[in-house]
């Protein structure tokens, strides 16, 4: 926090012009003040930390699927967590936490946000760079410091972090209470500080160059949606994450120092703790405050990449472009006032309970909005099944199903029911792991000979594609009755009790599909990797598309375009545009060279340019009056 | 031509610097929130019970620390006008009292904590709402550390001569960002005295 205004001021002398850059290895490849590179940053260790998560729930999984049969080769590789074979249970709960805490923030939040922000926000609206480079560089690294203190808690004594990724007191606050409660937890919230670091210090960065670093003609209303879902989820994240510091604060204070902000009344093996007075529940309050927020900072990117990326392949302008952006600001504006609805079983006065309520079940509009929105610009479009467009219907496909269910468990007394079971891991892993990874997956395809001059396999693309739509149907769906039938999550081996011991094949099914799932993912690292050298060199605008990015040349450098920046005279979505010979006009094209295809609402009143356009139709066109004669 | 390219290439930067300044602002918003986060944390809990609440009077310290942060604001904004008029003296001089100031402010936060604990309202305490007072001023006490490294670095930058563009702009934030500290203050001891 404290570091912005340093940083602000710090860079000031560094950067005066652009070009005329001396570059070694250390300023291009790792202190890069580049978006573009930073961007590249983001995401190879965004993907890196993805597979470890990912293969992290695979030992869960593995744990759940056959609790009896020992696996002598996870003895192997984990050593005293996998004493005989087995998942130790406490090893158990550092996995799905860790798992957790790297997918929300480490791949879903920094990964996505920190790539596509970095590389499009100065792309789209035709900057040279960030408003301060050098801030931006910091927040990569603080991203990076991050990443390596969370894997390293897999290397203390006492193991990872394991109070789940909502690190919950009093289990987080008690370093005896568990022993992921102790070395693990504190670098669990080591890591976490240096995150959030990172992310408002990106964040400040991505508002203030969508506010000021425009280029001409770029006003709000001409932005691309991309960047006005990465504007508001920066916004979102900057209100906050603060909030996230001043509980993992207190939190600090209780683990270390005993005070009794969050503890009270508690026996821990035998033992009466000191503290006293302190209410667990505050920690809930100020968790969910970023909580619930951090589920739209998941996903609003998603929203924003593929709103691109389906107009641009359906070749029709997005349906409700007004629309779409009020609904983003919609859900920026309710995800700050829904946090109660993760509290709904903590003793909340149930009128308190109705109001978070029917705030949760109105976020169910601006959602409504986006996806039909989203099918109405598919309906009869010229659509081309490109990976990335596949991917952006995927994400639409798990937006619907997995939004479907948070109407059930936003209502304040069926979630009594359903609090802590599978059926909110089917939610939430479909409506935000799901339909976010699909947006990021769909990012990467489509930005991909922008990001490396060269574009992907698309066989493998499509492989990749649908090995990871049906595996991820497959694994969560079940889910769903799981927990209808009361099976609560995170339990070590709940198929010990006889009456959900039925699940145990369900569970099985469940361990397969996620195993072949990943090893779907091995299409897209080899794709990726691989094409990153050897891909198919990219022609300068791949998919034919309108926005600002596409008229940079293909190959890098310092401050993107070689001479002036481009003026902008249009919007992003003019595809298939009537009258217009291609079946796309970019932005920087103006409407004096596309005099067959204007309409008069293109000139947005402008009296004179209408009366040129009437002229000059006038003059060229064939009057309808003397075709009918 | 060249002076064309010259008038683009300082148009560029001045945008920049602006976008730099609203930086700035977006950083105190969100250090605000937290403060925020911090106070409807005190409200809550305050709320939970009647044995809660600050139930002491706050030392008077308090009050000349308010003293000294506002008379530091005042100096630095002379600096900041003395380094408009290029008046470079005179802006070092008062950046050495601002930062003077700004250290005395520190030293006085740290003497009423002494006061507080002899009194027996200490950090480590059942009663928690005695210990957010001292979350709220160790808090902005960590911000004063970083307020006080950029006044040092715009004392740095007028001892080093950098440009006069630079000066002005390293002073402007300089200015905002400890007036916001000042503001900051005067908001959480007004929180706590109306919650005493």
């Amino acid at each position: 926090m404290s570091t912005i205004g340093n940083a602000s001021i710090h860079s000031v002398d560094h950067h005066g012009g652009h070009g005329h850059h001396h570059e070694s290895f250390w300023t291009k490849y790792v202190f890069s003040q580049d978006h573009k590179m930073i961007a590249k940053q983001f995401l190879v260790t965004g993907i890196v930390m993805a597979v470890i998560a990912m293969l992290l729930s695979i030992l869960f999984r593995i744990q759940l699927a056959w609790p009896d049969k020992e696996f002598p080769i996870l003895e192997l590789f984990l050593g005293k967590w996998a004493e005989g074979g087995r998942i130790h249970p406490e090893f158990f709960l550092a996995l799905v936490t860790i798992h957790g805490t790297i997918m929300v923030f480490f791949v879903l939040t920094a990964g996505l946000s920190g790539t596509f922000a970095n590389l499009l926000i100065p792309y789209q609206l035709g900057a040279r760079d960030m408003a301060s480079p050098f801030m931006n560089m910091l927040s990569y690294w603080f991203f990076f410091a991050a990443c390596v203190v969370m894997i390293a808690s897999f290397f203390v004594e006492s193991g990872p972090a394991s109070a789940g990724w909502t690190i919950y007191p009093p289990l987080s606050a008690v370093p005896k209470a568990i022993s992921g409660s102790a070395a693990g937890m504190t670098l669990w919230l080591i890591s976490m500080t240096l995150f959030i670091v990172s992310q408002v210090l990106g964040g400040t960065n991505y508002i203030s160059t969508v506010l000021n670093m425009r280029t001409k003609g770029m006003d709000l209303w001409k932005m691309p949606l991309t960047i006005w879902a990465l504007f508001l989820t920066a916004i979102v994240g900057l209100l906050s994450f603060p909030v996230l510091v001043s509980a993992v604060v207190l939190l600090v204070f209780d683990r270390s120092f005993g005070t009794s902000f969050y503890l009270s009344d508690l026996v821990v093996q035998g033992q009466i703790l000191p503290n006293e007075g302190g209410s667990p529940i505050l920690f809930q309050h100020l968790f969910w405050f970023l909580g619930h927020p951090e589920v739209y900072i998941v996903l609003m990117p998603a929203l924003g990449l593929t709103s691109e990326v389906i107009s641009t392949n359906s070749r029709k302008p997005i349906f409700g472009y007004h629309a779409m952006v009020y609904s983003l600001i919609g859900i920026t504006v309710l995800s700050f006032i829904v946090w109660g609805h993760h509290m709904f079983v903590t003793g909340m006065n149930p009128f308190l309970g109705g109001v978070f309520m029917i705030t949760t079940l109105i976020i169910a509009v601006p959602s409504a909005v986006k996806v039909f929105n989203y099918l109405a610009t598919l309906w009869r479009g010229n659509i081309r099944f490109t990976p990335a467009m596949l991917f952006a219907i995927g994400m639409v496909s798990f937006f619907i199903s997995g939004g479907l269910t948070g109407i059930f468990l936003g209502n304040s007394a069926l979630d009594i029911n359903l609090h802590d079971t599978y059926f909110v891991v089917a939610h939430f892993h479909l409506v935000m792991g799901s339909a976010s990874i699909f947006g990021m997956l769909c990012g990467v395809y489509h930005w991909f000979p922008k990001m490396f001059g060269r574009m992907m396999n698309e066989k493998l693309g499509y492989l990749h594609f649908w090995v990871t739509f049906i595996g991820a149907y497959l694994v969560f769906f079940p889910m769903h009755f799981m927990g209808i039938d009361g099976v609560p999550r995170r339990y070590y081996s709940f198929t010990e009790f006889p009456f959900m011991d039925k699940w145990i094949s369900v569970n099985e099914f469940v361990t397969w599909a996620a195993i072949i799932a990943a090893l779907g993912q091995l299409a897209f690292i080899w794709n990726f990797f691989s094409s990153i050298w050897f891909g198919k060199r990219a022609t300068q605008n791949p998919w034919s598309s309108n926005t600002l990015e596409w008229t940079t040349p293909v190959e890098h450098f310092h401050g993107n375009w070689p001479g002036e920046i481009p003026t902008v005279y249009r919007w992003p979505y003019d595809y298939s545009k009537p009258g217009h010979h291609e079946d796309f006009i970019p932005q920087t094209v103006p409407f004096s060279e596309t005099m067959s295809s204007n309409l008069p609402h293109d000139f947005e009143g402008n009296q004179e340019a209408e009366r040129i356009q009437r002229e000059w139709e006038l003059a060229n066109k064939p009057q309808p009056e003397k075709e009918a004669e | 031509m060249i002076a064309m390219a010259r008038y683009t290439q300082d148009k560029e930067e001045l945008t920049q610097q602006k976008a730099k300044k609203f930086n700035l602002w977006l950083g105190m918003i969100g250090m605000f929130m937290m403060f925020a986060a911090l106070s409807s944390g005190f409200i809550v809990y305050t709320a939970g019970g009647a044995d809660r609440g600050i139930k002491t009077l706050l030392p008077d310290a308090f009050i000349y620390s308010t003293v000294l942060i506002v008379v530091s604001s005042v100096t630095m904004q002379m600096a900041y006008a003395a380094a408009k008029r290029t008046a470079f003296g005179r802006q070092k001089l008062l950046l050495l009292v601002t930062i003077a100031l700004g250290i005395g402010f520190f030293a006085m936060q740290v003497h009423a904590w002494g006061v507080l604990s002899d009194r027996g309202v200490v950090f480590v305490n059942s009663n928690a709402s005695q210990s957010f007072i001292y979350v709220f001023t160790g808090m902005h006490l960590a911000h004063i550390i970083a307020g006080l490294a950029v006044l040092a670095r715009a004392l740095v930058g007028r001892i080093r001569n950098i440009p006069q563009v630079n000066n002005v702009f390293r002073m402007d934030l300089a200015a905002l960002f400890w007036h916001f500290l000042g503001i900051l203050w005067i908001y959480i001891y007004v929180f706590l005295l109306l919650n005493q």
